[in-house]
């Protein structure tokens, strides 16, 4: 009995231990790419880097119409993407009878959110770019990339919104509020924690994707920053990519150079959603 | 504390023997005014029927207690009655079931309306999770209250003697306060939208006894403005406060009557039962 116990307690602690090795394993891994960009680009990261457009001279290369053209997507596909998506989680979970059709609707947004980015972008090149004539605008991009991380939003928007107790809408039901009343003034401000999350998650991945915007045929080579949603543009992925796929060494490090630029787009991001979340959070309390 | 007194005389009234009167006490002689009537309501889950035709009248101003062992389908018949049974899917609601006069399961009846007139609070206290002035305010101001919001808040926190206890952190969250502050913050929800009719689903099962005490003195005073039906499963409870009461079993209504009746020589062998605690 007592030998059984031991062991018990032993395979607790090499389990322990195997958890942590491995969340320290991605830690590092991580640690190591991050270290390994900033050696080769930090010496690139200028002003001069971030105000230039690009150029086949590397001394005088620089990201700013394809910084510009990645605040401009991701703008615009937070402006299509937010709104729709919670929309659309909202009405599934309150407002939709629960039944086959509702089911049906959820396998095959689950299932969307697998479905790898290449194939949106060629969507979004048959529909946006071909079929509505919108070219290879900025609002074709942030279309397809709005495609891209819906499933994401509503999946992440649902889970929030079912997280909220039932206690919570019958009591306001019980006061002799309406469905919408219910969900704008009591479920959506519960639920805004985790649909933050999800909503940041996915215009983080919306971000870094490259595959759909080479599909619907973003430029690699852009000098002027765009001036609306019609405008041609370049983003910062795609200049990476461009730079990367170049046999000069100096452009490699530029590429590394974007990579930091592009981490530190992401942090102000997610920061920016962590001090909201965290905000909302403190007056529910 | 007047409801630690009531504790006190209880167990002569709850024992049939010692309080047994020698003949039968002369009925209500005013015909009471009805405010709810229920004619053979049946209530079913999917094709089970939780409620079996169950009538009775719900008179004005009075307390009108439902008790019964659990699952007799008392929570029931409760929901249905400002039809928070309609939230659950596939609930089907048969006989007549009026207010007023009017089919509160009739065409065109708006169920929002009904939960408007006729309030609700629940087992556990669930104020929203927001500051106490909002939790009042919301209801009233939804349904386009135009007077004075604070007047109303200030009113309704004090007609559920929680005012004093609060007055000074009206802004702060409503989950600061405790279970028993809670529910007194929902009762003053409910109050504040000036209902007919408040309906109570065990409002003191999750509550200490003091927190229970101060929530059945004020059903005593809310008595005069309201008409309020209590599920409990609290015999004590049941026998403190309420004027009329209903036992359920299984679905059944056993028997309805004035609550000194219920508890001292009720007609069924079964009520006698349950009261005296020999099941249940």
């Amino acid at each position: 009995m007592d030998n059984t116990l031991k062991n018990r307690h032993r395979k607790a602690k090499l389990f322990e231990l195997l958890c942590a090795l491995v969340t320290w394993l991605g830690v590092a891994l991580l640690a190591v790419l991050i270290i390994q960009v900033c050696i080769d680009g930090f010496k690139w990261l200028d002003m001069q880097f971030i105000t230039s457009f690009p150029s086949r001279f590397p001394y005088k290369a620089g990201i700013k119409s394809a910084l510009m053209g990645t605040l401009w997507l991701i703008s615009l596909v937070a402006f299509i993407s937010i709104p729709i998506g919670v929309a659309t989680a909202l009405y599934l979970e309150e407002f939709m009878r629960k039944g086959r059709i509702s089911r049906l609707i959820e396998l095959n947004i689950s299932n969307l959110a697998g479905v790898p980015s290449i194939v949106y972008g060629i969507i979004g090149l048959a529909i946006f770019v071909r079929g509505l004539g919108l070219e290879r605008s900025l609002l074709s991009g942030a279309l397809t990339m709005s495609l891209l991380i819906l499933p994401v939003i509503i999946i992440a928007s649902r889970e929030a919104i079912k997280t909220v107790p039932n206690s919570i809408r019958y009591a306001a039901y019980a006061l002799g509020a309406t469905r919408l009343q219910t969900a704008w003034s009591h479920i959506l401000p519960a639920a805004s924690p985790g649909i933050l999350t999800g909503i940041i998650l996915s215009l983080s991945r919306a971000i870094g994707e490259t595959a759909p915007l080479i599909m619907i045929g973003a430029l690699t080579y852009v000098a002027f920053v765009p001036e609306g949603p019609m405008d041609a543009f370049s983003a910062l992925p795609i200049q990476i990519y461009n730079w990367v796929s170049r046999p000069q060494q100096e452009f490699h490090e530029l590429a590394a150079a974007a990579i930091i630029v592009l981490l530190a787009v992401l942090m102000i991001l997610n920061a920016t959603a962590i001090f909201i979340r965290h905000k909302t959070e403190q007056t529910l309390k | 504390m007047n409801a630690f007194n009531i504790v006190e005389t209880l167990p002569k009234n709850l024992n049939p023997n010692l309080s047994l009167p020698q003949e039968h006490a002369p009925q209500e002689q005013v015909p009471q005014e009805h405010l709810l009537k229920l004619e053979n309501l049946s209530i079913s889950y999917s094709g089970r029927r939780a409620v079996k035709e169950v009538s009775f009248d719900i008179h004005k101003n009075k307390i009108t207690s439902i008790i019964g062992p659990s699952g007799c389908g008392k929570s029931t018949l409760l929901r249905s009655i400002n039809r928070m049974n309609d939230f659950i899917p596939d609930v089907t609601v048969e006989g007549t079931l009026s207010y007023n006069g009017q089919d509160l399961y009739g065409e065109n009846v708006d169920p929002v309306e009904v939960r408007r007139k006729i309030g609700m609070v629940f087992q556990k206290p669930n104020p929203f999770p927001k500051t106490i002035y909002k939790n009042i305010a919301w209801g009233p101001s939804i349904n386009g209250y135009g007077e004075s919001i604070e007047e109303l808040v200030e009113r309704s926190l004090k007609q559920a003697a929680l005012w004093n206890e609060v007055k000074d952190r009206l802004h702060e969250s409503a989950l600061s306060l405790s279970g028993g502050q809670q529910q007194r913050l929902c009762i003053a929800r409910a109050l504040a939208m000036a209902p007919d009719i408040l309906l109570m689903d065990e409002p003191c099962s999750a509550l200490d006894p003091i927190s229970t005490a101060h929530i059945e003195d004020l059903l005593f005073e809310l008595k005069a403005q309201y008409t309020i039906v209590i599920v409990t499963h609290n015999m004590q409870q049941a026998a403190r406060v309420s004027d009329y009461t209903a036992f359920m079993e299984m679905g059944d209504l056993i028997e309805f009557g004035e609550t000194q009746q219920i508890f001292t020589r009720p007609d069924n062998k079964r009520t006698e039962e349950y009261v005296t605690g020999r099941f249940g």
